[in-house]
């Protein structure tokens, strides 16, 4: 280990990469960030049904944006955030970021799974259909494939160690080629069809309307947190169970 | 470093050889799953002629997948891949080796029948060239991705269905590129644009597929 790193207030961050130390530290985290997401999430749903004005085109249909475009947002974000800890417990061989990557992919294809799910929703009324062959519907479908796969991948492995160290190399390839899917998806659907339907509805929108949308994006990122470090903590219960001192925390807990 | 690459492609040339059955399963499959199209879709020669480049493509992911699974499996059983672990040669060189044996007994093949399989469909001559031409310059993508799976996977219970769920969403910008420049061709657009990409994708694919590979491995067998 190389020299250790000190915030500002002189805490040394490498003391947290160790799972003992990071559980109770999650513990005491995930009520914050759960009522943070809560309020905002009030706060969001409030600004997005009764403050944002009806949209002149679309009418009332166009609300799902404040929990579709946050969702496709996370669903993006997620994955590149798996792939930042994929590499990071590659290069550093720490199991706290490998159980991170695990504790995040549910959450990531939750969001992605609930973008689709409310594009549809909006597809409907706005374009007749359920489904269109959009670039960015098909990109995003095939970025829920990977999820997916990531999962089915890590489920398949017995050995946990095998299975952080083979996901990580996954969610990597899988970064990679992301962009390359999403271009290329892209380039397809302008080739097939002239005019092609954009999910962006207006050039410009209500500062109500965006801050609504921000709102609930920044909720989404709470809970998003929030989820990750529950499931994380699940995770350290799991693989550590035998361990010392998850005895002796178990004891001292009232 | 050129007598390795030789010798690994001899040897895996060799075995390959020895079970010549599993060579012909791969491309018997290929046929078949090509050939069920029309049964299903129905003998309407126009619309055939339009979703052949489709059709052809996806059997050859497919294809390409099925012979992925035998890829490291005997050499994982045997010891032979811990042998290629510990060798004083560099890993990636002989993963490379390995991935252009494999292309040449399960890739090259498609490629090479794809022009029989285009007049099936009634495709145009002087599209079929280009259909062919975008197998060739797709497939090495193909196996090389899937190398990748396919070391990800090694030994794992289902490994078959999970290599396809890892490896087949990676398939899709050269199922586009590669139908699409048939597509692209046809519609009198010309197929360069698509074909270069398709090549620019095979360059940075076998500049860093090698690395996962040798990495995936390494995982795999520890």
């Amino acid at each position: 280990m190389t020299q250790p790193v000190l915030l500002a207030g002189g805490v040394n961050v490498f003391k947290y990469a160790a799972p003992q130390t990071f559980y109770p530290l999650a513990g005491k985290l995930i009520p914050w960030f759960s009522w943070i997401a809560a309020a905002l999430c009030a706060v969001g749903l409030y600004i997005s049904f009764f403050v944002a004005p009806t949209d002149h085109q679309q009418g009332e249909s166009y609300r799902i944006i404040f929990i579709h475009v946050p969702a496709a947002w996370m669903s993006m974000f997620i994955y590149v955030v798996m792939a930042f800890w994929a590499g990071v417990g590659l290069t550093f061989n720490t199991r706290l970021s490998h159980m991170m990557v695990s504790a995040l992919a549910p959450t990531g294809a939750l969001f992605t799974f609930v973008a689709l799910w409310t594009g549809a929703l909006w597809g409907k009324p706005t374009w007749g259909a359920w489904w269109v062959w959009d670039a960015r519907l098909t990109s995003e479908l095939v970025l829920l494939f990977l999820y997916f796969g990531f999962m089915a991948l890590q489920a398949g492995i017995d050995d946990p160690r095998r299975a952080d160290r083979a996901g990580a190399v996954l969610a990597l390839v899988g970064v990679v080629n992301v962009p390359i899917i999403y271009f290329s998806v892209k380039w397809w659907n302008t080739l097939h069809q002239g005019a092609s339907v954009s999910v962006t509805s207006a050039p410009t929108m209500a500062t109500t309307m965006l801050t609504g949308m921000l709102v609930m994006a920044l909720a989404a990122w709470m809970y998003a947190i929030a989820a990750a470090l529950h499931r994380v903590r699940s995770i350290i219960l799991e693989r550590e169970h035998g361990s010392e001192w998850i005895r002796n925390y178990a004891g001292s807990q009232p | 470093m050129g007598a390795l690459l030789r010798t690994v492609i001899r040897r895996d040339l060799l075995l390959a050889w020895r079970r010549r059955a599993d060579i012909a399963t791969v491309v018997l499959f290929f046929v078949i799953v090509v050939s069920l199209f029309p049964l299903g879709v129905g003998p309407e020669p126009n619309l055939l002629r339009t979703i052949a480049p489709g059709i052809i493509w996806v059997a050859a992911l497919l294809a390409c997948m099925l012979s992925l699974q035998h890829m490291f499996a005997s050499d994982h059983s045997d010891g032979a891949l811990d042998q290629m672990l510990l060798a004083a040669a560099p890993l990636g060189l002989i993963v490379i080796a390995r991935a252009l044996a494999h292309w040449l007994i399960a890739g090259l093949p498609l490629v090479i029948l794809s022009p029989v399989l285009a007049i099936q469909f009634n495709l145009p001559p002087e599209l079929s060239p280009v259909l062919t031409l975008s197998l060739l310059l797709g497939t090495p993508i193909l196996t090389l991705i899937g190398a990748i799976g396919a070391a990800l996977t090694l030994g794992l219970r289902g490994g078959g269905m999970l290599l396809a769920l890892l490896v087949l969403p990676l398939y899709v910008p050269v199922l586009i590129l590669g139908a699409g420049a048939v597509d692209a061709a046809s519609a009198g657009l010309g197929a360069e644009a698509h074909l270069l990409l398709l090549a620019a994708q095979l360059v940075v694919t076998a500049t860093f597929a090698p690395w996962a590979i040798s990495a995936a491995l390494r995982i795999a067998a520890e």
